[in-house]
């Protein structure tokens, strides 16, 4: 079995401050992080890995060169092989133009490996830093193949696959036969720690980066270019303004609670 | 692409089992006020088994027409058969616009019909308008954790196509006199349509208020140290006594005290209840962006610099554990329950 597994470097967004007077996002010093969810669905593919040797585990990440951190931190946690799509031309893809890249990106890597298709592709529910949860889909609808997103529960018989998926009621219970594509949430798995011998090994290990000549990617469909939505502007959000705030000081913990609750009664808000 | 051959904003009605679901109705909200400042046409489509009668209520709630896909096949959501129905609708009727729920079905079939019409979707949108030009849509979403927010546009692309986040928008009132008109449409699938294969939904047992749902919301943060607060402790006992449900910041899930369904914040859920109480939750941004919009928010945390007190309407900097049970015992006074 052949499993793919989309990784992203993010900016850690609980590190993100915002300038108090210019209200701009202090990016310095912000560190750039695995994301958590993509943690999720490479532990997936690996524990599927420790079940069985015969699985490879394939990493494909697409940014900068220092993209290649998370990659050399997710073959530290027991992947196979890893591939870095990095292009000037890509920078500005919304998720329409990405899905498009890493879809063309998934068949080249497919091709260097000598097999036909990925029988899992594996990818994190979203992204911290977008948010959008939409890139996986865009992949799986690029390669016509099906999409079971909000993974929380996995599991292979022969070519299919059986997922919990997180819902608003509970759990939809899904199947679909290979190829397809799955994104993890939170509740899929603990991700494991890097080994220090898979991290030493890592290291040393050179990361094939591909071009958007190399993925063959139509310029019209990459970049600002591919992209139909464009970022208008943006701007911090209005701060709501804060109100009567008490502290408790020596035994008047009582006397606090009555006051606010008799201030809900009045605002006839209980 | 001529633009001006695309008319109308269209709401996808999420159902679930009979029942539409809340968002419906706020996004219709949404697309009359988008429609009426173009000059246009809320349309609403409806897909399922046995949906028909559901479609008065779009009505109702702002929907000039409703288009609906009365299929047994279509019991079940299955992404790529109603991506399919959806594609195939636009083809037939060009819609200008699209506006889906951010629910998870919503997230899951949003960027499925658009890569097959290879248009742009905005996620999770927070607030809507229409640019200058009076045919732009204007998508505004918050970014990178909550901590800024983006403009986004589809100038050439159409349908524009949005996920809108839950509970960010009020329901409008229903107008039983409201006049529209439904139309039966006919679902074109064949077998390998259904990509996919719906086996069966394990309702949660708790039977709990959902914190979407709620009007009332007590959640907890890393301050509450345990499980047990969640379970059965303090703030299950005020949202018992307030008739609500438990919320949980991003720590307390991570720590698995309580469950993910909980959550409220960026990567959680959105909620906006009537009361909103933060106990010990410092009040992350990410944090934030799931509850800024609650009508009142009371604050306990022993940290008087948390952030949390900035937004707060009431506020009280003490120990959690003494102030929780006190506030617990005064509204159930108040409520004339003890």
């Amino acid at each position: 079995m052949e499993i793919l597994v989309c990784v992203k470097q993010v900016p850690d967004t609980a590190e993100v401050k915002i300038d108090p007077v210019k209200h701009t996002v202090i990016r310095a010093g912000v560190p750039n992080i695995f994301n958590p969810f993509d943690q999720n669905a490479l532990e997936a593919a690996l524990q599927l890995k420790d079940a069985d040797k015969e699985v490879k585990v394939t990493l494909l990440s697409m940014g900068p060169d220092q993209a290649k951190d998370v990659l050399k931190e997710g073959l530290a946690m027991g992947a196979d092989d890893a591939y870095l799509v990095s292009d000037r031309k890509l920078g500005g893809s919304d998720t329409l133009a990405t899905g498009y890249a890493l879809a063309q990106a998934v068949k080249k890597v497919a091709a260097e490996k000598g097999i036909e298709q990925f029988d899992i592709i594996l990818c994190g529910k979203q992204a911290i830093d977008g948010d959008t949860a939409q890139v996986g889909p865009q992949i799986a609808c690029e390669l016509g193949i099906p999409q079971i997103t909000y993974a929380r529960d996995l599991k292979v018989e022969g070519n299919k696959v059986t997922v919990q998926q997180e819902n608003e009621e509970g759990y939809i219970v899904t199947e679909a036969q290979f190829p397809v594509l799955i994104t993890a949430v939170k509740d899929l798995n603990e991700p494991r720690f890097p080994t220090i011998r898979g991290t030493m090994k890592a290291k040393r290990r050179e990361i094939p980066t591909l071009d958007a000549a190399a993925i063959e990617a139509d310029d019209a469909q990459i970049g600002l270019n591919g992209s139909p939505t464009k970022v208008r502007k943006i701007f911090t959000p209005a701060q709501r303004s804060g109100g009567l705030v008490l502290k408790v000081e020596d035994d008047n913990a009582q006397a606090l609670v009555d006051q606010v609750v008799e201030k809900l009664s009045e605002a006839k808000i209980l | 692409m001529d633009l001006a051959e695309y008319k109308g904003i269209y709401v996808i009605a999420e159902q679930f089992e009979g029942k539409l679901r809340d968002v419906s109705f706020e996004l219709l909200g949404q697309a009359r006020v988008l429609a009426d400042t173009i000059g246009d046409e809320v349309g609403a489509v409806l897909i399922g088994k046995d949906v028909k009668p559901l479609a008065q209520e779009l009505i109702a709630h702002g929907a000039h027409k409703v288009y609906v896909y009365d299929d047994a096949k279509l019991e079940h959501y299955n992404t790529t058969a109603y991506a399919k129905v959806l594609v195939d609708f636009f083809n037939k009727q060009k819609p200008n616009a699209y506006l889906v729920g951010a629910t998870n079905i919503g997230r899951d079939l949003g960027p499925r019909v658009a890569n097959m019409l290879k248009t742009g979707l905005t996620a999770d949108c927070t607030q809507l308008s229409v640019d200058d030009d009076k045919k732009t849509i204007v998508w505004t979403r918050p970014a990178l954790g909550g901590n800024i927010m983006a403009e986004i546009i589809c100038p050439d692309n159409r349908p524009q196509m949005g996920t809108v986040r839950p509970h960010v928008f009020k329901k409008p009132e229903a107008d039983p006199n409201a006049q529209g008109e439904v139309i039966d449409m006919k679902a074109d699938l064949t077998d390998a349509d259904f990509m996919t294969k719906f086996i069966e939904l394990i309702k949660l047992g708790d039977g709990g208020v959902k914190i979407e749902d709620a009007d009332f919301i007590v959640a907890g943060g890393r301050g509450m140290n345990s499980e047990e607060p969640f379970t059965t402790g303090i703030l299950k006992e005020l949202a018992d006594v307030l008739g609500g449900a438990v919320g949980a910041s991003r720590a307390a899930v991570d720590a698995g005290w309580i469950d993910a369904l909980h959550q409220v914040g960026q990567t959680g859920k959105t909620v906006a209840p009537k009361i909103y109480v933060a106990c010990a939750i410092s009040g992350a941004i990410q944090h934030l962006a799931g509850m800024t919009g609650s009508d009142c928010i009371i604050a306990i945390n022993k940290d008087e610099d948390a952030p949390i007190f900035k937004v707060c309407d009431y506020g009280i900097v003490g120990d959690v554990f003494d102030v929780l049970p006190k506030l617990t015992a005064a509204i159930k006074k108040a409520k004339g329950l003890a």
